[in-house]
């Protein structure tokens, strides 16, 4: 419950509509049943006095019937109007606060969420959520008003005849309810399954030229067709039991009409019309169904529900997740220089984990140096450079941008400062140029060239026929990933950073380029501190210290030559590279 | 790889709804009949009855209504016959009142009963069909998705790499979602709901013809009137339907890619902007969204009230026609009109008109799903990959003579069975002997990307490609394992045309590890088995010991049977790489394609692997592409392509010696790489 109180505050500054919307559809239910009252009279009316109808009279009613039938027209269209309107909204509201969540979170949030979730939860289950909702604002009232309402006319015109729906209405809810618990269960573990066969055939698609190379197509039909055919028998075991609503409804409607019928003229016959009319043949029938039909609806309300809490619940976790990196209450505004500090700094993914991703590390950096940092695979090179423009935060100890606790500073402005170009660089769709902007939006195309010429992005990019107004194609397939990375480390460099870390940004370019990068970083921006995390040694052997990372931990570190004499890792590498020939 | 992807911004959650093509319908009919003819059948014939059932009972009403209104004519006076009566007969009258009851129960009222009787005999049949029905459909409709995927699934099987390399990859997925989701619509509720009112309205409008001509025409024009409104708002909100679900591609899309790059917008504190532009998108969506749903919220209760007008309209003529006594003609004859004719027939027109909206209701389901069903039916036309090969790949032993017989066991020797024109069949063995002869290629016709490639892989060596993104390496590799075929040219494996090859047996004699891993939802062991399904689990281990995945493997929380998922997203890129080569090494295929198969390993890794790369090499032909030359420095003969061309090709000391490219690049002063 507390779920729908967290989601209804939501609803916004569609309130009016959200609230307009049952009031017009009880108005309309009102008109709804008045209209076969009225009629039933009319039609009473008529068969009494045989043969000498009032003419007048049958025209005022008619007028009447006429006015409720467009009274209810009106209040059902504005009903409709204001229920889209408001559910619409409502979703609306939502796709933006979870959105504008998910922009505020850290990356350890991030992690925990994982992107496809994320991406699920702002569009499936915001679609589930919403159809619920204009089910609720529009039948949950309607529904049992209508019941309600029903009951009180049937037992009106009706009498002791009206007890026929005090034995049939038990029957089909208990029914309804019966259907639902049983086929409920069935809905939602075959949901997951459902997922799963989509899953598989994701693999598929993608991973086409696998099972074709090794010749698997049969094998995988297999595997399908068992995945497919599991979840067609949960599915129509599911759907079986379903399938009792529709005739459980129809055999209370029946046994409505026949009872009606049977006892309807019983009663005429044995009172000669005293107690009951022959108008009120149709208007009990008329109420009959419209009760049947209200019960039906509750119970599909019920289902929607039910079906949509999971949704409703993943859509609350990430609006009460906290983002778990704040900016501090009296933030500094100014970086002073690229000075870091690493002191004693202890660092965990996930407060549960055993093992620590950094440990010990003890690393101090002067504005302006280049920094190289090598290690294998899993070493937590990647975890190390994070901590810098705070995308992680410690777990023990303090990092220091500039001679402060990058703690202290608000920030926006501490990663204006500190340029990473991450491992897993992303280009969005759009022209080159505005991707470049991301760096800096105001950026001149002077500047704009000149950042992509220290890349050494500017030769490919004026290859181009569209030059610099090239359309990237959404994760930017449509560049190699030599260009990709090139242009990524454009973009950093066009904040113009105090501190510039380039996380294994030039694997995919050749070394001829990586040298030209690397020196022009060192003549054009000898002030900013630059950290090199790379593979090949090539990369890092002339920088001012090289870091040797190993299991999270600082193995050794020192200039190429010194680590040459005593790194028993870095000797390795460095054969392991240049085996065979002598680097030119 | 991707060459000629089409633009995936048009997502295909936005896929317009077009015209759909005439045929689809009676296609898709005939394709869910030849899946479930009996049951389909028995379905019809229960909805046939059950829709008799619902629509009959109004002429019972009516039967009862005037009998009933007889009786009470035999009981009462009316005032007219009070007139002409005296007091004396009257008071006479009232006494045998009980008399008279007892008599019309004993008439009329068992008249009613019968009437009653039959009509529950009625409701048995129709509530038996309904039941049937509806069990019945949850079976066709689950079981006719089922064979649907089946259908597709299959055949994507056989489609060529092309397609996938032409088709974006959410395009192809939809079809299994979305297009299936319609389908469900279109099959469970829609189909049905069409067949059912068609039967009623086809009930109805006869028991109407049957009461009363003129009242029928009543309904007629009403219903005039409702279709011309529902085709109003029924067509603008489609209209709008469409714009919503672009809008809702577009924001989705968005959604995608902003979430899968929110570490970049971090880094860049992008995340104001980002917002900004979302709530531009998700503001359109909203008023797009709205727009649809009210003309979608809207149809039923225009339409239901201008069923209560019409209703009103058939009162006020209905009394019209009694006061005048009009004379009532219907296909029953010609007779005065009656209040249990009026009575019935407004129960007839309120299903009528019911039936109508309910219909105009599912007007859109069904134009989605038929638009489905014709994606679906696009993707079943697809022409499928063609395999005219003749030659397969068997399991040989030599006999004393060395002489090369078939077996069914595996021997470790495979051999190319070659039937011939004259019914002679020879055997050769398989040695991975790889020649090609001036080969041209383009993946579209008037773009040739190879041009005039000739190499010479002796069984054994060791073939590198060297050159830039687009120099034409990975396309080499696709030709080999006949992911497309030639356009000019020859390729010979053991010295036969790999056109006479059977596709499947010449891709099984080739491993390939790529750069872009593929992993399968499975445990690490079903993983590395997928190169050789028979394969036992100490083969799987040893494979994976030769790759040197096996130290990483053992420290996973499960070791091999730690379940990998989502692509082995939890792995680092290595690793998968590691698991992808071990998976090769199981298949233990004489001709070996790696395409940057170490890219991501980081070199100290690398230089492990290599030591289980070279082992798994050892005596197999193999091709290697890669960025890194040091994996490439002792490959027996190094190709340098441009543009499509070879270059150079020589070992790594001859081309270091004719410095030209491939010195270059050794030496870092030439950049290939654009």
């Amino acid at each position: 419950m507390k779920v729908f109180k967290k989601l209804a505050s939501y609803v916004g500054s569609y309130k009016k509509s959200a609230i307009l919307s049952p009031i017009l559809v009880m108005l309309e239910v009102i008109m709804e049943c008045a209209i076969p009252a009225i009629a039933g009279t009319l039609i009473n009316e008529l068969s009494t006095t045989e043969g000498k109808i009032d003419l007048a009279r049958v025209a005022i009613y008619c007028s009447v019937l006429i006015c409720c039938a467009l009274l209810s027209l009106m209040f059902g269209a504005l009903a409709g109007i204001q229920c889209s309107k408001a559910s619409c909204g409502f979703a609306k509201n939502l796709r933006t606060a979870l959105y504008n969540k998910s922009q505020d979170f850290s990356f350890e949030n991030i992690d925990k969420f994982s992107t496809s979730s994320l991406v699920t939860r702002l569009t499936t289950d915001v679609t589930n959520v919403q159809q619920s909702f204009m089910m609720i604002i529009r039948t949950a009232i309607r529904a049992p008003f209508m019941f309600i309402f029903s009951i009180i006319m049937a037992f009106t015109v009706g009498g002791q005849m009206a007890f026929i729906f005090v034995i049939i209405v038990p029957i089909l809810l208990f029914t309804l309810i019966m259907v639902a618990k049983k086929a409920m269960p069935i809905f939602k573990k075959v949901f997951k399954k459902y997922d799963t066969l989509n899953n598989s055939i994701q693999e598929n698609v993608q991973g086409m030229r696998v099972v074709k190379s090794f010749v698997r197509e049969e094998h995988e039909i297999e595997r399908f067709g068992d995945a497919s055919d599991d979840v067609k028998n949960d599915f129509t075991r599911a759907e079986k039991i379903l399938a009792f609503n529709s005739p459980i409804m129809q055999f209370c409607m029946y046994s409505i009409m026949l009872s009606v019928l049977f006892l309807g003229s019983y009663v005429l016959i044995q009172t000669t019309g005293n107690a009951f009319d022959v108008g009120n043949f149709s208007m009990l029938l008329t109420y009959g169904i419209q009760m049947l039909m209200s019960l039906m609806m509750i119970s599909m309300i019920f289902v929607m529900i039910t079906m949509s809490i999971e949704s409703a619940r993943r859509i609350c976790e990430v609006l009460d997740e906290e983002s778990t990196i704040k900016n501090p209450e009296n933030p500094v505004f100014e970086v002073e220089n690229g000075d870091i500090d690493f002191n004693g700094v202890n660092f965990k993914y996930a407060k549960r984990a055993e093992k620590y991703a950094l440990d010990g590390i003890e690393l101090h950096i002067k504005s302006g140096q280049t920094v190289g940092i090598i290690g294998g695979t899993g070493s937590s090179k990647s975890s190390l450079i994070q901590l810098i423009p705070r995308l992680y935060d410690v777990t023990e100890g303090s990092v220091c941008v500039g001679g402060r606790d990058v703690r202290e500073y608000d920030i926006e402005v501490l990663r204006d400062s500190v340029s990473v170009v991450l491992q897993k660089n992303v280009l969005f769709s759009g022209t080159i140029k505005e991707n470049l902007r991301w760096g800096d939006e105001n950026a001149t195309d002077e500047e704009l060239i000149h950042a992509c010429k220290l890349a050494c992005a500017d030769e490919f990019i004026s290859t181009f026929p569209d030059g610099y107004d090239t359309y990237i194609e959404q994760g930017g397939t449509n560049v190699s990933g030599g260009q990709r990375q090139r242009l990524c480390i454009a973009r950093a460099l066009l904040k113009k950073p105090k501190i510039l870390i380039l996380d294994d940004s030039t694997s995919a370019v050749d070394t001829r380029t990586d040298a030209l990068i690397r020196k022009a970083m060192r003549e054009e921006i000898p002030n900013t501190t630059k950290i090199i995390i790379a593979q090949r040694i090539s990369s890092v052997q002339d920088a001012d210290l090289i870091v040797i990372l190993d299991d999270g931990k600082i193995s050794d570190m020192g200039t190429h030559d010194a680590l040459l004499e005593k790194s028993k890792i870095y000797r390795e590498i460095f054969t392991s590279q240049t085996k065979g020939a002598k680097m030119a | 790889m991707n060459k000629t992807v089409k633009n995936p911004r048009q997502p295909a959650m936005g896929k317009p709804m077009k015209k759909v093509k005439k045929g689809t319908f009676t296609r898709f009919l005939k394709l869910l009949f030849s899946f479930y003819k009996a049951p389909f059948i028995l379905v019809i014939v229960c909805i046939c009855l059950s829709a008799i059932a619902t629509a009959s009972p109004s002429i019972f009403q009516e039967y009862v209504v005037n009998t009933a209104v007889d009786a009470l004519d035999e009981l009462t006076l009316s005032d007219e016959e009070k007139a002409t009566m005296s007091e004396a007969e009257i008071a006479e009258f009232e006494a045998k009142k009980q008399e008279r009851i007892d008599a019309v129960m004993d008439d009329h009222f068992r008249r009613i009963g019968i009437a009653v009787s039959i009509l529950a005999g009625i409701y048995v049949i129709g509530l038996a069909s309904a039941f049937i029905q509806t069990r019945t459909m949850a079976v066709v409709t689950q079981g006719s998705l089922h064979k649907l995927r089946m259908l597709m699934f299959k055949k994507m099987q056989r489609l060529p790499i092309k397609y996938f390399d032409t088709n974006a990859r959410g395009d192809i997925m939809s079809h299994y979602t979305n297009d299936i989701d319609s389908l469900r619509q279109l099959i469970s509720q829609s189909l049905p709901q069409l067949i059912t009112t068609s039967i009623i309205l086809l009930t109805v409008t006869s028991l109407m013809l049957y009461m009363s001509f003129w009242m029928t025409l009543v309904v007629i024009l009403g219903v005039i009137a409702m279709t011309i409104v529902s085709k109003r708002i029924g067509g603008s909100g489609a209209k709008y339907f469409r714009k919503q679900q672009i809008s809702l591609g577009v924001t989705e899309g968005y959604i995608e890619e902003m979430i899968n790059g929110q570490k970049v917008v971090k880094v860049f504190n992008h995340e104001d902007k980002s917002k900004e532009k979302f709530d531009t998108l998700n503001s359109e969506l909203c008023e797009n969204a709205t727009m649809a749903n009210i003309r979608a919220n809207t149809l039923m209760p225009i339409m239901n009230n201008i069923g209560h007008i019409l209703y009103v309209f058939l009162i006020f003529a209905g009394s019209m026609l009694y006061i005048f006594g009009a004379k009532n003609v219907s296909l029953a004859g010609t007779e005065a009109f009656q209040i249990g004719t009026i009575v019935a027939f407004l129960g007839l027109s309120k299903q009528f008109t019911n039936n109508v909206s309910q219909l105009s209701n599912q007007a859109n389901a069904i134009i989605m799903g038929l638009a489905g069903a014709e994606r679906v039916f696009e993707l079943m036309d697809e022409e499928s990959e063609v395999d005219n090969g003749y030659v397969t790949l068997v399991n040989a032993y030599e006999d004393e003579n060395g002489e090369l017989h078939e077996t069914s066991k595996r021997t470790g020797i495979w051999a190319w069975r070659h039937p011939h024109g004259d019914g002679t069949i020879t055997y050769t063995r398989v040695r991975g002997d790889v020649r090609m002869k001036e080969v041209d290629f383009g993946y579209v016709e008037d773009k040739i990307v190879l041009h005039d490639i000739s190499l010479y892989a002796e069984p054994g060596q060791k073939i590198a490609f060297v050159g830039a993104t687009g120099a034409g390496k990975t396309t080499i590799t696709n030709l080999i394992n006949r992911f497309y075929d030639i356009a000019d040219g020859k390729i010979r494996y053991d010295g036969i045309n790999i056109n006479k090859i059977k596709k499947d047996d010449l891709r099984r004699s080739l491993g390939i590890v790529l750069q872009e891993v593929n992993l399968f939802t499975g445990t690490v062991l079903d993983n590395i088995r997928y190169g050789k399904l028979d394969a036992t689990d100490e083969e799987c281990i040893e494979a994976a010991k030769r790759a040197n995945a096996h130290s990483f493997i053992s420290m996973l929380p499960d070791g091999y049977n730690t379940v990998i998922s989502g692509n082995g997203s939890d792995l680092s890129q290595g690793q998968r790489q590691l698991i992808s080569i071990a998976r090769a090494a199981v298949a233990d295929p004489p001709v070996m394609i790696l395409d940057e198969a170490t890219s991501s390993i980081d070199t100290r890794t690398e230089s492990l692997v290599s030591a289980g790369l070279d082992s798994l090499m050892q005596g197999r032909t193999v091709f290697v592409i890669a960025h890194r030359l040091s994996t490439i420095k002792n490959s027996n003969v190094i190709m340098v392509l441009d543009k499509g061309r070879i270059i150079e090709r020589g070992s790594h000391d001859e081309l270091l010696a004719i410095k030209g490219k491939y010195y270059q690049l050794y030496t870092g002063s030439f950049d290939f790489d654009d």
